[in-house]
Order: C-alpha cells, then structure tokens, then sequence
C-alpha cells in the first residue's frame, strides 16, 4: 500500500469534460489494474444523451438489435415513466462484448461519470471476462458483429416477406425465449456463425438462379435417427431446447423463418448467464465500485465531496427493505450481493471465530485470490451455498416461509439462529435455481411417420402448475411454428395429469 | 477509449415504435376516435394521450401459476420464530419466489398509456376516414413554399456572397487587431525601445489579412409555408330532436375534414356555425355539438342566417366562402323547395363549394330536402348520404378532385 499522499484532486464540482474522463479512467485502471489485478476487456466508453440511454434501454441493452414492435413498446415504457419522473435512468449499461462497452449519460455529474466508470468498465467487465458461465455461454468478441447481421437479415425478410409474416414468426420465437438453451451442451461460439453467414449470402445468390428447382428437392434430415424414426421415438432423449429443435426440425418452416429462430435461439443463448449470475454480477461491479473509489480518496486524488455525491447513490442501490416495509419487491441482488462480496473479504482478513468454524478454508486466507475465485467458478445458486454467512443472515434477518398447497396457512421454516443457518441457506440458494424460475418443458415425442404431431411435456415442480392463460398462448405460439397439432402433456411426479391439444389450423 | 456518441442519431428506437403502432393500430384507433370526438374542429391537429389495454399488449411465455408447493426467503424478520403459523394474505397463492429485487417497475396496470405525436395522431385519424393515400399527403403537408430574406451566415455559396457585409466585418477586425498594435508601437518609440522590437511589431501588424474566411456574409433565405390566403367555412347543422349522438359524430368528422383541407389552402379559416331547428342561430363549436335543441325543423332560416353573416361580415370578393350543411333531411310543407331556391339563387353564386351530407334513419326513402337540391344544377355543389364514417371521404372527392388539380 502506498503511503498517504498529499491531497490533490483530479478535479472538483460537478461538471465533467472529457479530459477529465479520460484522466479519471486512467487513475481507476491504475487501481483496478495494477493495485488489485482485474482482468478486463479492453474498453470502450460511450457518451450518450438520456433518449439515447432509452434506445439502449430498449434493445435488451445490446447497441444494436433487429427491429420489432416489443422493443418500441419498451421503449414507450421507459420514456413515460422517465418523463413522468416515476424512475431515474438507472445510472449503467454496460455490454458483454469485447472490447466492453459501457455507456456514460450526459447529464450525469463527474462523481457519477467515476462511479459509472469504477462499476461497469472495471467491476462488470471483470465479471463478464472472468466468469466460468461467460465464458462457456456467450461469444463476446463476435456478439457485435452477429447482431449487426441479424438486424440486417431480418430487415431483408421484412422486404421480401412483408412485416407481418416476420413479426409472427418473431413473436413466436420470442414467446419461447426462456427455452432456448440447453444447459449441458455447450454451444457452438459465434464466431463459426460468420461461415454460416457466408454460406447463406452464397445460397441467396443460388436462390435467385434456381428458386423454384430448389424448392422440389426433398429435404434431408441429417438428424434424423432413422430407426428411431421407424419406431415412432424421436427424439430419443427429451428435448429441452425447444427453439432447438423447431428450428432443426419444423416440419414446415421456410428457410428464412428457420434463420429467424435461430437469431432468437442465439440472442436467448447470449442472455441465459445474465439470468443465474444477477446476484454475483452486480454485487461484484458494486463492490469494485466501493472498493476503488474508496482508494482513489486513499490516494488524495478525489475531495469529500467527490465522495458524498456517489456514496449517496451508491446508498441507494444496495437498500434492502424489510418485507413488510413500502416498496418491498423481493430481494435486491445489487444488497445481497454487494453485502456478500464484501462479507467474504471481512472474513479473509479480520475472521471471527464463528467464521473460522464455517468457512475453514478461507478464514484468514488472501482476500483477493478468495473473491477472484469465487467470481470466476459460480453462478448465484452456488455462490450462496458457498459463501452465505451466518453473520449476514442475521444482518439481513432473514426468515423462511413454507406455503404448502395442502396448509390453509404458512409456516415459518427457519429463521436467522443456530438451528436455522443451514437452512436458510439452502433455501435461499434454491431461490435462485433456474428450476424454480423457468417451468420445465420438453419435446418429448415427434410423430414423424404419423400425423407431424408434436409433444411437449411439463413436469410439474413440486406440483406448480402453469400459469393458464400464457401458458395456452405460447402453445398457440408454437403451434404457429410448428404447423402440425401440438400436445402439452402436464406430469406430475409420473402420473400423466393433464393433456392440451392444440390442432393447427 | 471514450467516445462522443450524442451526435449520433437520436432516435434509433423511432422504427420500433412505428412497428409497435402498426401491430396495435386497431386498439389505437379507437382511442383515436374517442379523442377525435371529444376535440373540436380546431384542435384536431396534435397529438395525445392514448391507451391500450395492457393484457393485448403482453407477450407470453411460459411461467409458474399459483399453486403447490414452495419456500420463500424474505429479509427483515422482526417478530417470527420456527414454527409459527401465518394467515394467508388474501388474493395471492406465494409470492413469486424468483427473488428479483429493486422493485423493477412490476406495475400491473390495466391500460398501457403513451402519446401519439401529431403526425401519428392524424394518421390514424385519416385511417378511421379511410383517406386514399394521395389525399393524405395533400392533407399531411403543406405544399407551397415561398423563399424570404432572413439575414446573413457565415456559411454559404458564392452566389449569395454579401460583398458590403463581408468587407465591413473585415474592416472592423483589421481595426480591432491592428489597433492594439499600433499602441503598443507607439509606446515603445516613445520610451525609445531597440528597433527590432519596433520592427517585429510591425511585422505583426502587417500580418493582419486584409479578408479572411472569418469575415464572409452570406445572405440567407429560408422556406415559408406559404398558404394562399383566407376562407370562411359555414357548419350547417340541423340539430331538432331527431338528430341523434351518433349522426353530429358523422357530422364533425364531415366539418373537420373539410377545416383540415382548408387550412392547407388557405392562411386564415374562419369557422362559423349556424344551427337551426325551426329558427336559426349562431353558436359557437362547443353549443353547436352538444347543445340538443327541441322543435321541429325549418331549413330556410339557416340558409337565410348564412346568407345575412355572408352579407354582413364575409363578402365573396374578399373571402373564398365554402358551405357545409348536415341534416336528416326532413323538411315538411314548402320548406324544402324555399330552401333550393334560396340555396341556389343567392348562396351557391357566392360560394366556391357547398356541400350537403345527408345523415338519414332510411336510407331506402329519398327525404323530402334532398328532392328537392336534387334538381339543382351546380357544378361546385355536392351531394351526398351518409350512414358510416368511411362514407364521410368520398363526398369530399370531388372537392379535393377539383382543388388539388
């Protein structure tokens, strides 16, 4: 650590030029960089107007995206209750990409511009670039250039096909989102989709030579398991994939709808770890934030009022309300998060007794090396099974509900005490199971040889059911996709309880 | 690496937004025709605040209702130990248990509210009047233009080089650069400075351009709408019992389309509204709408009453006088052929167009009114039965027809 220097502020007030940024960025970098050792993509700064934020808003926070009527009414959303006051602009965006882009407001002030700087270019780009589910799930040096030509592509179907035929196909896709991935296959990257790319470009110039000689050729499906075809078996294993396996085996989808299911299927890929890791993530950006404007004023290079600008906001980011309290909307992971991060570092250096029975292996240990690893090898299911301390439970007070379907009451599990840790811990990382979140359907039968049909099956967790009314839409939806009768069937444990039957029309 | 990304196109999210009104246009329009009905004939032209009910608007997927079994962590226990039972809370089978925080704006309204701007407002408001496409631009822009002088800029082409501004700008910065200069000069050979030093001012002095870029003037011009010039409108309407709710609504789609037309002509439109049932009167857009009188009808005296303002306040050579008159078209006894007469005598040789819209209970019948303004013989006279709002248009046709050519 260096000695205490003599204070001499970058600069003072609020008003920010870009110089300053530039001068601010470089000193947190030193920090970030050279003091503790973040691994970060090289990044790219972007100063942008407050509408611009909404437009970033609205695309999924990608800097580009293909057009559809969804994200304009996002886009609606957030500019209302914006200009209605109802919500700041949350102060951050930043894109998985390399190199990192991170967006700066215009109208922020200095001390915000260091915040947003400290938070996205060195905490979430650290995360991005280090994480295991990151690195396994999304492609950050060709998610770019992928987006671009997906804008592109769809833009031409628009042309070609009308807006109305790509939105439907769109919406459909949309619809099955969350049912995307499949969680123990890793994904081909994206940069092999510029080959794919190519080749299309290559097939257009046949399209247009040979359209209607091409259209008789029988399609072959390589995939097909021939005698499990014959056995009326396919897929052999249930599918979990549905966009998958629609855009690999649709029966009736032209070409271009294909390509557009696997522009969702793709984008939904490039999404699904920001969904397991919100706690990890934001707790880490808010912790490097805390942590390095902390020692920029160690170094004497920001004043007290630098300081009380961004601790003001950064207060009210990690507020947790009681659940009994106003404004109550479940856990925030920017609290839980940021309190954990810090909590394992207080462990690492100043452990208690209780710490040492609990975490053996990190009490005392090398605080940077303990959080680098647990960063890089968890996703927040596992993080809390890890690393949720007694002391933070009862910090946080948290307790456990039981609703069980049977009871006309709740039960209160456990709660923050000695018999209770455990527990809760073990609940409150099931919380954050994809399980708990995502209803599990799968493609469980292709009728190859019969009538097309296909069927999906939900297996109840826990006896949950679907949710009706959406449920019945997005069957319409796939469906729609589908083009022949499409069955959910609804199992409970192994009792098969309930069958929806949608024929295509 | 910082980039200055506010001069890039601000409104990237404009395609999506026009992508979202076109799939909602149907639960759009409604909220169109309801702010249309309540707007006056004036006020068509901006936009507002419309909803759409948020259940249309979501977007499904698949998710947990309520129901089975579950746990749920909460922060902030102050009062529960293990084991104790609570109360159900009404109306909710287990908070969702997906433990996203920060309140993330879960509002379940009912209605999705935004604003349309204007253009997206008369749009949909055409649409409603199922305007051909041509009409629609006509109406959507105005069309002429007419170049006047506003001042000078630094930037332009040759052509519009001011030679007097420019070279007085250059005069006054040789004077304000040199002047310092020479004082300066002054106070050195006064104090009897080396001469170098002399000199190396003088050189400075002379290196003050006798022009420079920064003293070029150019003269500037810029378009103005240029509407031709002004006309008065006549809103005709018979407003005796039988005249329902439904019937004034066809009607002032039928006025607001033709003020819209006029206002592209003309610079100045000056509406009048006359309403009559067995006398006539003059009242303003509010009364006329929603006041409903009571007794039986009598054409003539509104034509009479248009006439006496036409006289009084709107003379033909002064004014471009166009007349709208709305009715059931019930007239009794010699009504309707007083009216025809005055109607064609000392009205239509005054007025570039007037139209007559027929709004009737039975359209199998021919009314009595329209009998008899059937034998008119006018060219610049329309006539025509309504019953549904996309028959408003055509009556107009002819007009636009006419005018636009």
């Amino acid at each position: 650590m260096s000695a205490e220097t003599l204070r001499e502020p970058i600069s003072s007030g609020a008003e920010w030029t870009f110089e300053l940024l530039q001068q601010y960025d470089e000193e947190i970098r030193d920090i970030a960089v050279n003091e503790f050792g973040l691994d970060c993509y090289p990044n790219q700064i972007e100063v942008i107007a407050s509408e611009q934020m909404l437009d970033a808003y609205a695309s999924l926070g990608l800097p580009i995206s293909y057009p559809h009527w969804s994200y304009g009414k996002e886009f609606i959303r957030n500019e209302q209750s914006y200009r209605k006051g109802m919500s700041g602009l949350a102060y951050e965006i930043v894109i998985n990409s390399n190199p990192c882009i991170s967006y700066l407001m215009e109208e922020n002030s200095m001390p915000m511009q260091a915040l947003v700087i400290a938070h996205a270019c060195y905490g979430h780009n650290s995360f991005f670039k280090g994480n295991y589910l990151f690195r396994q799930w999304t492609d950050a040096d060709a998610i770019i250039d992928y987006m671009v030509f997906a804008r592109r592509y769809v833009m031409q179907c628009e042309e070609r096909y009308g807006f109305t035929a790509v939105e439907d196909t769109l919406d459909s896709c949309h619809a099955l989102m969350h049912h995307g991935v499949d969680r123990y296959r890793r994904p081909a990257p994206l940069s092999e989709e510029e080959q794919r790319i190519r080749q299309l470009q290559r097939e257009e110039f046949e399209w247009q030579q040979f359209d209607e000689i091409w259209r008789t050729l029988p399609a072959r499906d390589k995939e097909l398991d021939a005698d499990a075809a014959r056995n009326g078996h396919f897929p052999p294993e249930p599918q979990e994939n549905l966009l998958y396996f629609i855009e690999k085996h649709a029966p009736k989808l032209a070409s271009w709808q294909r390509e557009l299911v696997r522009i969702v299927r793709k984008l939904s890929q490039y999404f699904y770890p920001q969904g397991l890791t919100k706690v990890m993530n934001e707790g880490w950006a808010t912790f490097w934030h805390y942590t390095l404007l902390n020692r920029l004023y160690d170094r004497g290079r920001v004043d007290a009022g630098f300081m009380l600008e961004w601790l003001s906001s950064h207060t009210n980011v990690i507020t947790q309300r009681g659940y009994d309290q106003h404004g109550y909307g479940g856990l925030n992971p920017y609290a839980l998060g940021f309190a954990m991060f810090t909590d394992i570092r207080r462990i690492c250096e100043n452990p208690t007794d209780e710490d040492r029975e609990w975490f053996p292996d990190i009490a005392g240990s090398d605080w940077r090396q303990t959080l680098d690893f647990a960063m890089r090898n968890y996703k927040d299911e596992s993080f809390i099974t890890q690393y949720l301390s007694p002391k933070l439970m009862r910090e946080f007070h948290f307790f456990a509900i039981d609703d069980f379907q049977q009871d006309g009451f709740l039960t209160v599990d456990a709660i923050h005490n000695e018999q209770g840790y455990r527990r809760l811990r073990q609940l409150l990382a099931a919380q954050y199971n994809r399980d708990v979140q995502v209803p599990d359907i799968q493609i469980v039968r292709y009728d190859y040889n019969g009538d097309r049909a296909l069927t999906l099956q939900h297996r109840r967790y826990r006896g949950r059911p679907l949710e009706a009314h959406n449920g019945g839409e997005v069957l319409k939806h796939i469906a729609r996709l589908w083009g022949f009768t499409v069955r959910l069937e609804t199992l409970d444990g192994d009792e098969l309880i309930d069958t929806q039957e949608l024929k295509a029309t | 690496m910082i980039i200055d990304r506010r001069l890039n196109d601000r409104n990237k999210s404009a395609v999506n937004r026009q992508r979202f009104i076109r799939r909602y246009k149907e639960q759009i329009r409604k909220s169109v025709a309801d702010l249309a009905g309540r707007r006056s004939i004036t006020d068509m032209e901006q936009g507002g605040e419309v909803s759409i009910p948020a259940r249309d608007i979501s977007e499904p997927s698949f998710q947990h209702g309520q129901g089975g079994d579950r746990e749920i962590v909460h922060p902030g226990n102050h009062q529960f130990q293990t084991g104790d039972r609570i109360k159900r809370p009404e109306g909710e089978g287990g908070g969702g248990g997906s433990g996203s925080g920060e309140g993330d704006g879960e509002q379940s309204q009912d209605s999705f509210e935004f604003t349309l701007s204007r253009d997206e407002f008369m749009d949909l408001f055409f649409d409603d009047l199922e305007l051909p496409a041509m009409v629609r631009t006509m109406l959507g822009d105005i069309r002429q233009f007419k170049w006047r002088r506003a001042g000078y800029t630094p930037r332009g082409v040759p052509t519009n080089l001011s030679v007097v501004r420019s070279l007085q700008n250059a005069m006054a910065r040789r004077i304000a650069l040199k002047k310092p200069i020479e004082r300066q000069i002054a106070a050195l050979t006064e104090a009897g400075a080396p001469a170098e030093q002399i000199e190396a001012l003088e050189r400075r002095k002379r290196m003050v351009p006798f022009i420079d870029e920064l003293d070029l003037r150019y003269r500037n011009r810029v378009k103005e709408p240029q509407p031709i010039n002004r006309a008065v409108m006549f809103c005709l309407m018979d407003v005796s019992a039988s005249m329902t709710e439904d019937k004034k609504d066809l009607a002032k789609r039928f006025y607001t389309l033709l003020y819209l037309f006029l206002t592209r002509k003309y610079e100045k439109v000056d509406l009048v509204f006359i309403r009559h049932t067995e006398d006539a009167e003059e009242v303003d857009e509010d009364r006329f709408f929603h006041d409903t009188g009571s007794g039986g009808t009598v054409v003539l005296s509104a034509l009479r009453l248009m006439q006496e303002i036409m006289v009084e306040r709107y003379p033909a050579d002064q004014w471009n006088i166009y007349g709208a008159q709305v009715s059931d078209g019930d007239a009794f006894g010699a009504d309707p052929e007083k009216s025809r007469a005055w109607l064609e005598d000392l009205i239509l040789p005054a007025v570039r167009y007037f139209a007559y819209v027929e709004v009737p209970d039975n359209t199998n019948r021919l009314s009595p009114l329209s009998h008899a303004y059937r034998r008119i013989e006018a060219s610049h006279m329309a006539m025509a039965t309504v019953t549904g709002r996309h028959e408003v248009y055509p009556v107009l046709r002819e007009l636009f027809r006419k005018e636009a050519a």
